[in-house]
């Protein structure tokens, strides 16, 4: 099997790939509708389904998806880099580059990967590194040749890895409040281990264990729908 | 390949995060590459950014902030419009994997390496901030790394060879943690020059006295 076969029907990239590839001759700029490609991908949606926003946006710049997804994560995005230490006008700024982020990125959005939020997460967090913190993030290139992709799956739990926004809310409530400020430190004061154990005052593998027990918590609730992990290393 | 060593949640929760230094997020990303494992454990922890996100008390935008987001996505020149940051990808697999083959310039073929002693090479890597340091280190088959505890931790990411220690033996894609409790001795296995990433919070304290006072001036 060749390498690009095995990326591109397996795991990380799959639906990113596909749609890497039908774009690759056109740059999303506005107004250009594509029916041919809003036919193959979206027909009807949703407009409070934000999935569906993002693929709207992605296939034919709709602008009334944009919008929704706008005065949903707008008002979020400005509240997460406010908590990071940006004044009012700034975060407006930044808000603004991150919705510029999701508009042209929209044909990357792969639902079968990641929930809407974590997606625009990533592109907020990535913009506000890049604006303050003066920093590099270095970021796996998943196209990458060097790239060992993952064991192939069933193509029947593909479906069932489809993250909504619900399922994550609903695994946030089985977190500890301990376990819930020790991520918002992390995420929302960009404090490493031992500063949040210096502000909390606790020992250093306090702060440890109770990350890795939060994201196994979220690992245990999200795997309740999908394959079980393929080493066995993780719940 | 299987990875045996792999990175603990705790650092992948903080590089989800962003609040990793970037010294750090070089090798997290790199092993990355090489572990479809951890790659997973990383996009779950990245969901927890997006539910932390959806669960904050929203900020209102100004009242004129999506036209003025619509006019800003008008303005601009289609043209230049990037769709995605454009990448030399080359088509065969190199020996160092993204994103620590852009950091350093090149594959393995294209380094300088610098002499550190007995037989061993390092590059160190230039970091746009600083929060760490991150170095290239070469060590020869069969030959110790020289022996050191740690003030704060150390992360290593074998590339070629491998190393054994007391925790066992790391091959390519695996990472060896150490930390301020932990005196290792790494040695490089027989065969093959032992290539690998080592990122640091701060320096290496070297046991020997000579090693010490070469320290300042290899400048790990």
């Amino acid at each position: 099997m060749s390498m690009h076969d095995n990326i591109s029907g397996s795991g990380q990239g799959r639906g990113r790939l596909r749609l890497v590839v039908v774009n690759s001759d056109a740059r999303p700029h506005l107004g250009a509708s594509k029916p041919e490609m809003a036919d193959a991908l979206v027909d009807e949606f949703d407009i409070d389904d934000h999935a569906a926003c993002l693929q709207a946006v992605g296939a034919h710049q709709d602008k009334r998806a944009f919008q929704s997804l706008f005065s949903y994560f707008g008002p979020r995005v400005k509240a997460y880099v406010m908590r990071l230490g940006c004044q009012p006008g700034q975060a407006e700024e930044l808000t603004q580059e991150t919705m510029i982020k999701v508009w042209r990125k929209a044909s990357q959005f792969d639902p079968s990967k990641s929930a809407p939020s974590t997606w625009i997460f990533r592109i907020a967090r990535n913009q506000r590194i890049d604006a303050f913190r003066r920093e590099n993030r270095p970021e796996l290139d998943p196209n990458d040749p060097s790239l060992i992709p993952e064991p192939e799956e069933a193509a029947d739990s593909v479906i069932e890895q489809k993250q909504s926004e619900m399922q994550l809310l609903e695994a946030m409530k089985h977190l500890s409040e301990d376990q819930k400020a020790i991520l918002k430190l992390s995420f929302f004061e960009d404090m490493s281990h031992g500063r949040i154990a210096e502000h909390l005052d606790i020992p250093l593998g306090t702060v440890k264990s109770r990350l890795r027990l939060a994201l196994g918590k979220l690992r245990s609730t999200l795997d309740d729908s999908r394959l079980p992990p393929t080493d066995g290393r993780r719940v | 390949m299987t990875i045996r060593h792999h990175i603990a949640d705790e650092i992948l929760v903080s590089y989800a995060s962003g609040s990793l230094p970037e010294a750090w997020s070089l090798l997290v990303a790199t092993h990355l590459a090489l572990c479809p494992s951890c790659r997973k454990a990383a996009s779950d922890a990245e969901e927890l950014g997006g539910a932390l996100l959806e669960d904050l008390a929203p900020v209102d935008l100004s009242e004129d902030a999506f036209d003025k987001l619509m006019s800003k996505l008008e303005s601009a020149d289609p043209e230049e419009a990037p769709v995605a940051a454009k990448k030399q990808t080359a088509d065969v697999p190199s020996v160092l994997p993204e994103p620590l083959k852009s950091y350093l310039g090149g594959d393995l073929h294209a380094l300088n390496w610098k002499r550190l002693g007995k037989g061993a090479y390092h590059i160190p890597i230039s970091l746009r901030n600083g929060g760490g340091k991150a170095r290239l280190l070469k060590v020869p088959a069969g030959q110790p790394v020289p022996a050191h505890g740690h003030r704060g931790e150390e992360l290593t990411l074998v590339l070629t060879g491998s190393f054994t220690t007391h925790q066992g033996e790391f091959l390519r894609g695996d990472v060896e943690a150490a930390d301020d409790d932990i005196e290792h001795m790494p040695v490089a296995g027989p065969g093959e020059d032992c290539i690998c990433l080592a990122i640091t919070d701060a320096p290496l304290k070297f046991k020997s006295l000579g090693a010490r006072l070469a320290q300042p001036f290899i400048g790990i």
